[in-house]
């Protein structure tokens, strides 16, 4: 077994170690960058504070910044529901008509390339407002992409919740004279939660970060956040790009953080009245 | 297609609000509706775009089928068809978003497998943390990791000072908008997908078949090839396509960090409508492309399918 313990002890965290650092470098380059003082890509000239003072200034990215959390809050609400539904079907009803059609299609935008999904919903829309005239480009036509990507990411999150859950919860309850809707009211929602919590954290970044189905279907007066980034790192490096960068992190791992501590907690307190409920007997 | 006629009938005999399936089949009509609309619908229409005349029809409606002094005359324009397979430059885009997607995943799968497996037999208190460092950077914005490559990867950039720095080269190495900046993005952008579902299929193995191999004489490298890695073939296969199939399609990467030599569908689509304006060639090409990930993609659904299965038992 010697082999064994050599592939795990040094090979293996050296392994793990380089494909973190894989993984973080990028995050750790924009947050040490955007302190630079200089303009120049990647010359490091002293700390300053520059970049975020323009930033502040910068209403193309405030405004877009502003939108696009108005959008992430819409779609990430609209697709824990949907997904939440597809979640549910395809979990407690094995058998019903076109379940293969419906789970493909519910896992379908999980893997299409979006510059398709996006595609072909910007032609349906353009398709729909000459015969109909509406509806215009706007908030409203990205949320409904936004809501397609997210609700099968949600789906896929809550799917693997309801399936860990087990079925005797649900069926004592149906033992004890609960209706169905009563079943996933008082059991099954309570016991998802968490699950929900994370799908909801989850599709609302993809949809603040979303770039290609935000292009096709945003009109004129709807740039969102990531739009001007993109078509900023187009052009080349912009240190402000970094001071965003470096403030998303942030806000991210503090986000992160808290929710852990939270989930920790919530699970102390849980295991306390189990114990408790056990003492009692 | 079954499901729509299904849900058309009980949306006409109202069984669905009234009957004791009331709350079953509204939990299964919701979503199926939305996704009709905004998934199914959309791609009919594509097709349709795809096949009919955009120049004498008015209405992007119009056009398949005409109706002149009691003849109903159905027109289907292939030309588009035509003209991207008589095209070499569509035929080369294609093969070499196929090859960019291919390299991709095989190194995904080069570094994503090893790291999956350490992390699957790391002691049980500390997977969740290397799970969660994984997960992590997901939740930071995807488009500004890539473009941070932007500045990693630059003739002045942070990997080239470190290259002269060390002595390794002594003119900068010419590594943004060519073929390996943009296999660098792609494998970063892409890793986690292959090492999430590695990672949950190996922590689940029975380590009691590595036993029994060992008394039976086999080396662990034996033991690996020979049983740790068959039955990982479902995680395999499921990561390599949940890395494969959107890489084929990729537009962000490419454009931030792929060269004028890089050609890749996505970005022909992207031009096709934006820059050229023909909704009837964006259209043609993105059933082209669809029709080219459906096989991949049937595959990952019916390994999908055999997990959720293995799941539940």
């Amino acid at each position: 077994m010697n082999g064994r313990t050599f592939l795990q002890s040094w090979f293996g965290r050296g392994w793990l170690s380089l494909g973190y650092l894989f993984l973080y470098l990028p995050i750790i380059v924009l947050i040490v960058f955007s302190f630079n003082s200089s303009r120049q890509d990647m010359v490091w000239s002293g700390f300053s504070l520059r970049w975020y003072s323009e930033l502040m200034s910068d209403t193309e990215i405030i405004s877009g910044f502003g939108l696009s959390l108005k959008i992430a809050f819409m779609s990430a609400t609209s697709s824990v529901i949907l997904g939440t539904f597809a979640a549910f079907a395809l979990t407690s009803y094995q058998r019903f008509r076109g379940r293969t059609v419906f789970s493909a299609m519910v896992s379908a935008p999980l893997v299409m390339p979006e510059v398709i999904i996006g595609l072909s919903l910007l032609l349906m829309l353009v398709s729909m407002q000459k015969v109909f005239g509406f509806p215009e480009r706007g908030v409203l036509t990205i949320w409904l992409g936004h809501t397609l990507l997210g609700m099968a990411y949600a789906a896929v999150v809550v799917q693997s919740r309801l399936q860990e859950m087990s079925k005797s919860l649900a069926e004592a309850a149906m033992d004890l004279g609960c209706r169905a809707h009563q079943v996933f009211f008082l059991v099954t929602l309570p016991n998802i939660t968490q699950a929900l919590a994370s799908a909801w954290l989850l599709t609302f970044t993809l949809s603040l970060d979303d770039v290609v189905l935000s292009a096709f279907l945003s009109g004129p007066g709807s740039t969102t956040m990531p739009l001007v980034i993109f078509s900023r790192a187009r052009l080349g490096l912009d240190p402000r790009v970094n001071a965003i960068a470096a403030l998303t992190i942030l806000v991210v791992t503090i986000a992160v953080i808290a929710y852990a501590v939270m989930l920790a907690r919530a699970d102390r307190r849980r295991r306390k009245q189990l114990s408790a409920a056990y003492l009692e007997d | 297609m079954t499901s729509i006629l299904q849900l058309l009938r009980s949306l006409v005999t109202l069984r669905w609000v009234t009957g004791k399936n009331a709350g079953r089949n509204a939990v299964i009509a919701v979503p199926s509706l939305f996704l009709t609309a905004a998934f199914l619908v959309p791609f009919l229409i594509v097709l349709r775009i795809s096949l009919s005349d955009m120049d004498t029809a008015g209405s992007p409606f119009g056009g398949l089928l005409s109706y002149v002094d009691g003849i109903v005359v159905l027109k289907v324009k292939i030309a588009n068809y035509l003209f991207i397979a008589a095209d070499e430059l569509y035929l080369l885009t294609y093969l070499s978003s196929l090859k960019y997607a291919a390299i991709t995943t095989a190194i995904c799968l080069f570094i994503g497998y090893p790291f999956a497996y350490f992390m699957a037999r790391a002691r049980p208190s500390i997977r969740p943390v290397l799970m969660m460092l994984v997960m992590l950077p997901f939740w930071t914005s995807f488009l500004l990791r890539v473009y941070a490559w932007k500045g990693i990867l630059a003739n002045h950039g942070l990997l080239n000072d470190l290259l002269i720095a060390l002595g390794v080269v002594q003119e900068p190495l010419h590594m943004m908008n060519t073929s390996f900046s943009l296999v660098v993005g792609m494998v970063y952008a892409y890793l986690p997908f292959m090492i999430l579902p590695l990672y949950a299929n190996l922590v689940k193995m029975d380590m009691r078949y590595l036993e029994a191999a060992a008394d039976l004489g086999a080396t662990p490298l034996q033991a690996f090839w020979r049983i740790t890695v068959p039955l990982s073939k479902s995680g395999i296969i499921a990561g390599a396509m949940l890395v494969f199939i959107p890489s084929v399609g990729e537009y962000v990467i490419p454009e931030l960090l792929g060269g004028p030599e890089t050609l890749m569908i996505g970005r022909v689509l992207w031009d096709e409508y934006f820059t050229n304006n023909d909704w009837a060639m964006a259209s043609s090409v993105t059933v082209l492309v669809v029709l080219l990930i459906l096989v991949p993609m049937a595959i990952f659904n019916k390994y999908k399918t055999e997990q959720d299965a293995e799941e539940r038992t």
